[in-house]
């Protein structure tokens, strides 16, 4: 049995040490955000966050996440508050809406190190999250919106 | 069976067929397109007290559902055809729920009449319009319901619309028969009919009856200028969802008991097994069961990632491809294809072409563009259940009717013993319109009888299984003479993707393939010597409908190539376009864009422009694409964009699908293709194969124009010009003119 923390809950599963975490999350868990996309940290898809940091779920063993806490889309703190969540709202970013929520993830990643990101910037971070539909224009608007609205509520 | 509790309110029981309360009447306005009472599929799955009054709308004393007949790829139909709906019947967004069609012959596509028909888009004479209708009547009797061929809107633009009218007017003809108050003294709003002294009457609470009268067919839709919905900016029904991580793919959906599944199957596509040993992987943690199947075999596990390692870990011998081994003999063929015997069609003949090509200066060039992959970030999935009544499956697909048949003659059922439950999806570009996720979940599931199964194909598993964008070379000669093009002789060899689609879904034609007529036909340029013929190479890859299919390469054949001629008769790209081109509103496509981009010809310094106008599926795009060379190599710093649909449904969608579609043609002509060796796909995964990242995406501007007299889709449309104008300016910035795609075999990209 390994034991992890999920969305502040403690589970408990019975797999292998080799499991990825993306897929304890979504099949043994049921916490479906994270998405299975590549499977070699080629498209971000799987993002979540472990011990406050983005990492590829599934690139991530679940006997080495035993004891660290991890968070998935469904448990960021006042999420519907969040302004990364109403930039993507308000600018409509999905258009099937697969790679979203890693897009998301790793986007609340970036805010947290960078408060007001150039363009550079959000094309060094944001190039590991593919998105086939390309919706690349309305993610950038998305985190100059929601960087403007986290420096506001400062 | 199992309780699919994520699907509850989409459960459907097996064969029932009672209708419980209320009366049905299906009929509604449109004679075309009208699907009678009896072909009503919501009859059979009606509750008590409640009512349908066509295909689309059904209301029962809780709820108002309404149906989106066409499947969502992430192009936004299932919310811009019930808001469709929910226009002509005053309903809030928030007052309705959205399910995804049943198969049904009702379902069937009207839009599809004009590209089956044998007429160029911008030709609307009275022969071709009779082409189309004849079409359309084939169309109505085949029951062909298929997504695709940027068709949802041509096809659902009147015919939901008149379906919202008809319920409207039928609710309130109902609220007058129960109020005594005439008609013409109601009105509808926000769900409910409004009485003159005001009183609330809602719909959910007329169903009963609106049951016991007869349907008000003669209602006609409202004006455009009457519109509280349409044509503003709209949010999406299914972006909060998406955003919040809420939204169930198909991949996310669980059963009760279920098993999950993956497979190893014949890289050379649709071939057999041949051997295999599982020993080792019948030893592996958490796997329940081997299966052979006709094609690979299939490892049951305790959960995806168990039976994906198994999978892995089954050692298989395959039967050789039926198509060449190697890429090299790929290409050989298709070389050796422009003979009559292996004549498409010659689509489309003006003037004497041999003539012509030997006065002025002759200009000759050969094209290509590789196998490439759909390769949505959603993977192949779906969930079976094989039971003595037949079988269950849901999955996120196109083509619901070909989905029973697919799944029924893998295991010898009738199609209506397969219920289908189509899934939101992740993406598809083509590949939700095949079927081998559909033919080995029927197989692995009828060996599990009894047992829920959900197929997850691995990535790898992935693109070696997706039946690629077709392969083509195109030879195109042509003559310029004092200033002005006399002849283009355009000739493309091809696999045929449209008409291997149809032979996959049980409905094979010896036709030639249309789509390799569009791009190479519908070529609007007075050019006084024209020839448009296709070939269609044997013995290849099988491949399929990709993102705007056969425009897709041939756009990028016919457009580069129209640039050499244009630059050899030392003309400007976009004012000899404008010039050349015959239909007004297609020329102000062109123009629009010109005026975008601010076009005043070459830029210098190492910056180049080009353009590209492509029509496909009826929609003439023009784009302008500006690139930089840096010491890097090619930067695309901007892309143009104007776009003739008819009408401009949702600004907001419309903005995104036409940079999406931008961004689809430019990544994969930058750096995506296929090739073969052993009889297998090389490219397994996105590091091989990876099309656009957001750093190399340019600032996309958009314009949507409506002067096409008809409402035209958008989802494929954007695409075909995207890879051409990106060589012209290519071409522009560094006089390298590029060929073959992906261009980044011939110059290096930021």
């Amino acid at each position: 049995m390994i034991e992890l923390t999920v969305n502040g809950t403690r589970h408990r599963v019975d797999v292998v040490p080799e499991m990825p975490l993306l897929w304890v999350l979504r099949d043994e868990l049921g916490i479906t955000s994270p998405k299975y996309g590549c499977g070699v940290a080629q498209c971000g898809t799987c993002t979540v966050q472990i011990d406050g940091m983005a990492v590829r779920s599934c690139q991530a063993h679940i006997g080495e996440v035993a004891g660290k806490s991890v968070v998935t889309l469904e448990g960021l703190e006042k999420k519907e508050q969040n302004p990364v969540i109403q930039a993507w709202i308000e600018h409509q970013v999905p258009q099937c809406g697969y790679c979203q929520t890693g897009q998301i993830m790793q986007a609340i990643s970036l805010l947290d190190l960078i408060s007001n990101p150039t363009d550079d910037e959000i094309n060094q971070v944001m190039s590991g999250n593919l998105c086939r539909c390309g919706t690349y224009p309305r993610i950038r608007a998305a985190i100059h919106a929601a960087a403007a609205k986290k420096m506001a509520e400062k | 069976m199992g309780h699919m509790q994520d699907l509850s309110r989409r459960a459907f029981v097996f064969g029932s067929a009672a209708i419980a309360g209320g009366i049905a009447f299906g009929a509604y306005g449109t004679a075309e397109a009208a699907a009678t009472a009896g072909d009503n599929p919501l009859i059979s799955g009606l509750g008590p007290n409640s009512v349908t009054f066509n295909p689309w709308v059904e209301i029962s004393p809780d709820k108002i559902t309404l149906i989106a007949q066409h499947a969502d790829i992430g192009q936004g139909v299932g919310s811009i055809q019930p808001i469709m709906i929910a226009e002509e019947m005053d309903l809030d967004p928030d007052q309705f729920e959205v399910r995804f069609a049943g198969p049904s012959p009702a379902y069937f596509n009207t839009g599809f009449a004009d590209e089956l028909a044998p007429f160029v888009a911008a030709d609307q004479s009275p022969a071709a319009e009779e082409a189309r209708a004849k079409m359309l009547e084939w169309l109505r009797q085949a029951g062909l319901q298929m997504t695709g061929g940027s068709s949802t809107l041509p096809d659902t633009y009147e015919k939901l619309r008149v379906a919202g009218a008809v319920a409207r007017e039928t609710l309130k003809a109902a609220a007058a028969k129960r109020s005594g108050i005439a008609v013409a003294d109601l009105r509808t709003q926000s769900g409910h009919v409004i009485l003159p002294n005001g009183t609330r009457i809602a719909y959910v609470d007329l169903c009963a009856d609106a049951a016991k009268i007869p349907p008000v067919l003669d209602a006609k839709p409202r004006d455009p200028s009457k519109w509280r919905m349409l044509g503003k900016p709209m949010t999406r029904l299914d972006i909060r969802d998406k955003v919040m991580g809420e939204l169930k793919f198909g991949i996310d959906m669980k059963m009760e008991g279920m098993l999950y599944a993956a497979v190893k199957l014949n890289p050379g596509k649709g071939q057999p097994l041949k051997s295999y040993d599982a020993s080792k992987a019948r030893a592996m943690p958490g796997v329940k069961k081997v299966l052979e199947l006709k094609t690979g075999i299939a490892v049951i596990a305790t959960n995806s990632w168990y039976a994906m390692k198994a999978a892995d870990a089954v050692m298989c011998e395959w039967m050789p491809s039926a198509y060449p081994a190697e890429q090299a003999d790929h290409w050989k063929v298709l070389e050796s294809s422009f003979k009559p015997e292996f004549l498409g069609k010659e689509w489309r003949k003006i003037g004497d072409i041999n003539a012509a090509l030997k006065t002025g200066k002759l200009v000759e060039a050969e094209y290509r563009a590789p196998y490439v992959g759909h390769q949505p970030l959603e993977p192949l999935n779906g969930i079976g259940l094989v039971t003595d009544n037949g079988m269950e499956i849901w999955v996120g697909h196109q083509s619901p009717r070909f989905v029973q048949y697919v799944a029924a003659t893998a295991i010898g059922l009738k199609p209506e013993q397969v219920t289908f439950h189509n899934q939101w999806t992740g993406g598809s570009f083509g590949h939700r319109l095949e079927y081998e996720n559909v033919r080995v979940l029927a197989e692995i599931a009828n060996q599990m009888k009894g047992t829920p199964i959900k197929l997850v194909f691995s990535r790898e598993e992935d693109f070696l299984q997706d039946i690629p964008r077709q392969i083509a070379i195109a030879r195109h000669r042509g003559s310029v003479d004092k200033s002005r093009i006399v002849a283009a002789d355009l000739q493309v060899a091809s696999t045929a993707p449209f008409k291997g689609l149809l032979e996959r879904s049980g409905t094979p034609t010896k036709d030639p393939d249309g789509q390799l007529a569009a791009g190479l036909w519908n070529v609007y340029y007075d050019i006084p010597n024209f020839r448009g013929t296709s070939y269609e190479a044997q013995g290849l890859s099988p491949c399929t409908t990709w993102r705007s299919v056969g425009a897709s390469t041939s756009g990028f054949f016919t457009e580069s190539f129209i640039d050499e001629l244009i630059h050899a008769a030392g003309l400007d790209p976009m004012k000899a376009r404008i010039a050349m081109c015959t239909v007004p509103h297609y020329r102000k496509v062109l123009e629009t864009v010109a005026e975008m981009s601010d076009w005043k010809g070459p830029l210098g310094n190492g910056r180049g422009r080009g353009v590209a106008f492509v029509e496909s599926f009826g929609t003439p795009t023009a784009e302008v694409v500006e690139v930089t060379k840096t010491e890097r190599g090619i930067r695309i710093d901007k892309v143009w964009v104007a776009v003739d649909v008819g009408k401009v449904i949702d600004p907001v969608n419309f903005e995104n699908q036409v940079q999406g579609g931008v961004i689809w043609g430019l990544g994969h002509a930058i750096n995506c293709e296929l090739t073969y060796a052993n009889g297998a796909v090389q490219q397994t995964n996105y590091n091989h194969h990876e099309a656009m990242r957001i750093y190399q995406c340019p600032v996309i501007e958009v314009r949507g124009l409506e002067n096409d007299p008809k409402v035209r889709g958008l989802g494929e449309p954007p695409v075909p010009p995207a890879a051409p104008a990106l060589a012209n300016a290519i071409f522009a910035a560094t006089g390298q003119r590029i060929r073959q795609m992906p261009f980044n075999k011939f110059i290096d990209f930021v």
